[in-house]
């Protein structure tokens, strides 16, 4: 099936405009006989749960954490963009749009990204409102800073933590409406199936995660924000409640789920210590700009850092991309540093690291201006890793990030399923093959305070509300299948543990559909991870009973969709046979090692149907047309 | 770097079923433990081994794992996050302890946070303490420009410096009364100094205030434990920011 | 109303009305000390009492300062105890104080001590009391305190109770500024040493008295 995006068409800078108006809208007085459920209480789900509710829909959010306050939001560091052009440097929407698209390596729709562009001055006017404390001059003006992939400065920042702050924003927001009695909050509450009644999404099934009860919440329309699915590699930034399952059981329940195969891997993580660790810590990738990515010239040199004279260390980055050096875009240094440890000449425990020297900018500007530049940064790493990165290079290694790819949304952010919308990391809207930085935080915003709020009404107005009640059959059909899922799987009372199984799962994913990824590379692993499933579902021991807390078998629960979900990953990436973004197939790259495209055969969203576990999924596909910056090799040189 | 040494150690931890449960100490041996491991990742593998041995394993709040989030909760040997300045229990390394050692790990005790299970509080209250007013009340859609009122860099640092609170409770969990004032206060002052937050503050602190009390939290008495135990280190200064926008509010 | 009934708004009337009984000790203390210049303290007392209105007019004040002090002081410290009724096994407090943690306790040595003193110097009903007029026919108050002073349970009961007071404004001064917001970062610091150095001089003011009648340096 060719997929329609619902896109508005004529000049892209009316698009949105026009849209707005030709969008149907609920009486006022209706609103409150909406119900919205609103699943996940991040930026996008915060932000649209506080705005649904003010203006007078009836509406219920959930989140698994014991507050809306911490969704994984709050983790983002860098900050986030916007086109004010304040410091009239030339930016305009125009050209946060155009870089976007280009950063997204031509794989995102143009008007979606239109969108962004133009609300993102909204976002910030609206996050100062509420009182977030963004960086100022002393003149008491906006502060910006400049962030990679783009040569204007528009980033808006809170110190190290924006994310915290604008997430904070919204849950206040939100929290105001909670007081305000036109939102209700079910924190604890994990959304375990999509109930879908005559085609259309009227309701989920969850668990209270404190009393283990199972039952449905119905509603008119259900708008998803569940962030994130790259825990499906097991060691990655993100927190480790993250998790596809919200999207995974809406797939299965028809909502098509759009080029998975797209990861980002962030180069400047902190590496692993030991087989134990549970997750890696990211760090700014500002870094790059005053340190040296070496590693020995010699494999296997096992020397302590100080001791590898100058001619037997390898500046690879510098060799390789000598105009951009250490600076080269995030998916080459990425891959740059696996190789260099493919090859045996990583550094640090198990070889998987490599140093980032700041020696050389210490002693040309000295410590006490590193330190400025850096300091919490040196100082989370010494934390961390025990090591004092003034006197000693830093060790790296890239890790998992963030999805680019997530449920299948047409303009209005409306999956294939009627009724049911998704906003924020888990749709795969605007940021194509790759994400720039600092535009997470403005896609979750613009999607909750700015885009839902009218979209929704779009499909309400068309739809009588209060349709469907508790007592619908299939309400009673994903209580019971939820309860069977959750009794499968304390009943099987094998030796393995669920961390054993996802560690492994995530060995798989890394070494096969990680940073680089071969034809045989995702053979192999669709030929391994059907194999583990089964295993799974015959070996898994959890503990406990369903009817109380238990963390080990929420795990099991997400552990057992990832089992599902990563199985579709690598199928996307097998079925992707071009390099684009944060997609690397090594039989197509430029000389210099950058992805190389093919937009003849793949300029299109690759949108999978559900099918059946064991069965292979059916593919859709959005043709993307460029209408507005044309199609061009990628290049930051 | 690398310590090759692993240490063994004995762990005493609080057990409970549930919030009405009688709880109690259970001992249990942390085997082979490597400096390099962060807290919590010790506890994972006591937890690996609990499973295997067909226990229930020691339910405990985390996600970010970064020091962030403030889901994670644990009073270990007394202090509240362990005690290291500025740090979170996520972001504790085994490093610090000595092979041998014996650690107590307790939830947070306070009338105000009910266990759910073992290490596991319920710490809505301060949701709750939010939703009275720690917020502007600014619509979504329809206000100024980010630059039309301007904020000196002095008030952004200050606000910022508040704003920092990751809403953990260890605060609470500190404090001898059980009380949740520097967080109270932290959101207070946030909102005070900031001009778009200014036109609410009296309303702001005599709500908040009293939703503090209505939650079943203690009274300040200026032990100053809170900020010796935040692990975000904010500074109680925000609590004598708090009394006098409270008072300021009175002569209203 | 809120004044009476919030967190916040007991704290304040506690600190001021704990403020006011500083300011009287203070008063009180620089009164006491005329007992080392010869005749001077009953002069003092002397001048006093010749002024009735001042002095039923002050111990209202006081009365009902004393009053709202214990009221909520002990409300306030119920509350907090209610609050956090669960105690951790391994206790690790850091900046906590003896004199912050022992306040209701020291707060109630004094009301019983300040009984047994109004009970003793006020209305001198204590059998210790020996009731006399000096040379210039005022009422011997020096003869009075040094003879009670002299036996060395009394001097005793005097330097322990000086001491509880030490214990209770070591944290008191301070907190009374905190409590009042007239507090930042800066001034913390420097606050609490002032308090705690106040504390000091009044516990040598007050105690040296006793301790230099029992000791026999001032002799009656
Ligand atoms: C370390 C780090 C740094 C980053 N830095 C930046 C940056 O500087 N700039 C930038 O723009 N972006 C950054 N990002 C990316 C950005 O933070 C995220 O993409 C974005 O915040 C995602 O927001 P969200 O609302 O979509 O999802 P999240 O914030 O992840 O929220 C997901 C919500 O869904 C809920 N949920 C999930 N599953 C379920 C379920 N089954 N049932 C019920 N509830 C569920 C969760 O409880 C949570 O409330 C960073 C990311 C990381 C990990
Ligand atoms: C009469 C019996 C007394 C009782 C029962 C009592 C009890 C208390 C209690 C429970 C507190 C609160 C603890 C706290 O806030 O940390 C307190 C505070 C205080 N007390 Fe007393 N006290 C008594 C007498 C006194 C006296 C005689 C003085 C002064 C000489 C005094 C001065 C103060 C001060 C300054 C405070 C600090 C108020 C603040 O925290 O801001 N008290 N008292
Ligand atoms: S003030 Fe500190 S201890 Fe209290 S909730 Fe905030 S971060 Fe946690
Ligand atoms: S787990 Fe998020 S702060 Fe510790």
């Amino acid at each position: 099936m060719i997929l329609d995006g619902k896109c508005p068409t004529g000049p892209i800078e009316k698009t949105w405009d026009k849209h707005r108006f030709d969008m149907k809208l609920v009486n006022p007085a209706n609103k409150r006989k909406y119900k919205i459920l609103v699943v996940g209480t991040g930026l996008a789900g915060g932000a649209a749960a506080a705005s649904l509710g003010e203006l007078g829909y009836n509406v219920e959010a959930f989140c698994y954490q014991d507050s809306p306050r911490r969704a994984h939001s709050i983790a983002a560091q860098g900050g986030i963009n916007a086109a004010k052009n304040y410091p009239n440097d030339g930016d305009s929407i125009y050209r946060l749009f155009y870089d976007t698209i280009k950063g997204g390596d031509f794989r995102a729709r143009e008007a979606d990204v239109w969108r962004l562009a133009q609300v993102s001055n909204n976002i910030i006017d609206q996050c100062v409102a509420q009182g977030v404390p963004f960086a100022r001059d002393y003149a008491g003006y906006l502060d910006n800073r400049s962030f990679g992939g783009a040569q204007v400065s528009r980033t808006f920042y809170a110190r190290g933590q924006t994310g915290q702050q604008l997430l904070l924003g919204a849950y206040s927001a939100l929290a105001r409406q909670i007081k305000a009695g036109t939102v209700k909050m079910f924190p604890r509450t994990e959304m375990l199936d999509l109930v879908v009644v005559d085609g259309e999404a009227k309701g989920i099934t969850v668990r209270d995660m404190v009393t283990g009860e199972i039952r449905t919440h119905v509603g008119d329309a259900v708008v998803l924000c569940t962030g994130g699915y790259v825990n499906v590699f097991y060691l990655s930034t993100n927190a480790m409640g993250c998790s596809v399952t919200a999207a995974w059981k809406a797939h299965r329940k028809g909502a098509f789920f759009a080029n998975p195969c797209y990861t980002q891997i962030h180069p400047t993580c902190i590496p692993q210590h030991g087989d134990k660790q549970s997750k890696l810590t990211l760090m700014s990738e500002s870094l790059r700009n005053d340190g040296r990515c070496w590693v020995p010239k010699n494999k296997g040199d096992k020397r302590a850092p100080g001791e590898v004279p100058e001619e037997e260390r390898d500046y690879y980055l510098e060799r390789k991309y000598p105009s951009f050096g250490n600076l080269a875009p995030r998916d080459i240094a990425s891959r740059a540093a696996k190789e260099q440890c493919d090859d045996d000449r990583g550094v640090g425990p198990g070889g998987r690291g490599v140093y980032l020297d700041f020696a050389a900018s210490i002693k040309r500007l000295g410590e006490d201006t590193i330190r400025e530049r850096y300091g919490n940064l040196f100082e989370m790493y010494e934390k961390i890793t025990d090591e004092n990165a003034y006197k000693v290079p830093m060790r790296i290694y890239p890790a998992p990030h963030y999805s680019m790819g997530g449920l299948w949304v047409d303009y209005n952010c409306e999956s294939n399923v009627p009724g049911l919308f998704v906003l924020g990391e888990a749709n795969f809207s605007v940021h194509g093959a790759n994400r720039l930085g600092a535009s997470a935080l403005m896609q979750g915003l613009a999607d909750g305070y700015f885009v839902i709020p009218y979209t929704i009404a779009n499909y309400l107005a068309k739809t009588a509300p209060g349709k469907v009640k508790a007592d619908n059959p299939e309400c009673k059909k994903s209580v019971e299948d939820v309860n069977n899922n959750l009794k499968k799987l304390m009943s099987i009372n094998g030796k393995k543990t669920v961390s054993e199984f996802h560690r492994e799962l995530g060995k798989i994913m890394w070494e096969n559909v990680g940073m680089a990824r071969s034809e045989q590379s995702c053979k192999e692993a669709l030929k391994k991870i059907p194999e583990i499933r089964e295993e799974f579902w015959k070996n898994v021991k959890v503990a406990g009973s369903g009817a109380e807390f238990n963390q080990q078998l929420e795990n099991a629960n997400r552990v057992a969709d990832f089992l599902e979900f990563a199985e579709l990953l690598t199928r996307d990436a097998l079925y992707r046979n071009e390099s684009c973004g944060g997609h690397f197939r090594v039989e197509h790259q430029m000389p210099d090692g950058e992805a190389k495209r093919d937009d003849e055969k793949f300029c299109h969203a690759a949108a999978w149907e559900f099918k059946g576990v064991n069965a292979e999924p059916e593919l859709h596909i959005e043709p993307l047309k460029f209408e507005n910056v044309h199609l061009a090799i990628r290049s930051y040189k | 770097m690398s310590h090759d040494k692993t240490m063994t150690l004995t762990l005493h931890v609080w057990r409970q079923k549930g919030p009405k449960e009688p709880g109690k100490f259970e001992t249990y041996e942390a085997k082979e433990v490597s400096p390099d491991q962060s807290f919590l990742e010790m506890l994972d593998e006591v937890n690996e081994d609990l499973i295997k041995a067909g226990k229930d394993p020691i339910a405990f709040d985390h996600d970010c794992r970064e020091g962030i989030c403030g889901m994670c909760s644990q009073v270990i040997n007394g202090a509240p996050h362990g005690g290291m300045e500025r740090t979170t229990v996520c972001q504790l390394h085994m490093r610090m302890f000595k092979d041998g050692d014996t650690i107590y790990i307790e939830p947070w005790r306070a009338r105000a946070f009910p266990i759910v299970k073992d290490l596991v509080v319920d710490r809505g209250a301060l949701d709750k303490i939010i939703q009275a007013g720690g917020y502007t009340s600014a619509h979504t859609g329809g206000v100024a420009d980010g630059n039309a009122i301007l904020v000196p860099k002095e008030v952004a640092d200050y606000a910022m410096d508040a704003a920092e609170c990751i809403g953990c409770g260890a605060c609470v969990a500190g404090c001898p009364n059980g009380s949740a004032m520097l967080f109270t206060s932290a959101k207070v002052s946030q909102l005070a100094v900031l001009p778009q937050g200014e036109a609410e503050a009296a309303r702001r602190v005599c709500a908040m205030t009293e939703e503090l009390k209505a939650q079943g939290f203690g009274n300040c008495t200026n032990h100053y434990e809170c900020q010796a135990s935040c692990p975000k280190g904010i500074d109680v200064k925000f609590i004598a920011k708090l009394n006098r926008e409270y008072l300021k509010a009175l002569c209203k | 109303m809120q004044l009476l009934t919030s967190s916040v708004g007991r704290k304040v009337l506690m600190a001021i009305t704990g403020q006011l009984m500083v300011l009287f000790v203070i008063i009180h203390m620089l009164g006491n000390s005329s007992i080392f210049i010869p005749g001077g303290i009953n002069a003092y007392a002397e001048h006093l009492h010749a002024l009735p209105p001042l002095v039923w007019g002050f111990r209202l004040v006081m009365l009902v300062a004393v009053a709202i002090h214990i009221l909520f002081g002990v409300q306030l410290s119920l509350e907090n105890r209610a609050a956090n009724a669960e105690t951790y096994a391994v206790k690790n407090l850091k900046r906590a104080t003896l004199g912050s943690q022992s306040m209701l306790y020291t707060g109630l040595l004094l009301l019983a001590f300040i009984g047994y003193h109004l009970l003793q110097f006020t209305i001198r009903v204590t059998p210790d009391i020996v009731a006399g007029v000096d040379a210039q026919g005022r009422f011997d108050v020096f003869a009075m305190v040094t003879n009670s002073f002299s036996h060395g349970i009394i001097a005793f009961v005097y330097i322990a109770a000086m001491v509880v007071l030490f214990l209770h404004l070591s944290h008191g001064i301070q907190s009374f500024f905190q409590t009042m917001g007239w507090n930042n970062n800066k001034t913390l610091p420097v606050i609490g040493k002032i308090g705690t150095v106040a504390a000091v001089v009044l516990l040598l003011g007050y105690a040296s008295i006793p301790l230099f009648i029992v000791s026999g340096i001032l002799k009656g």
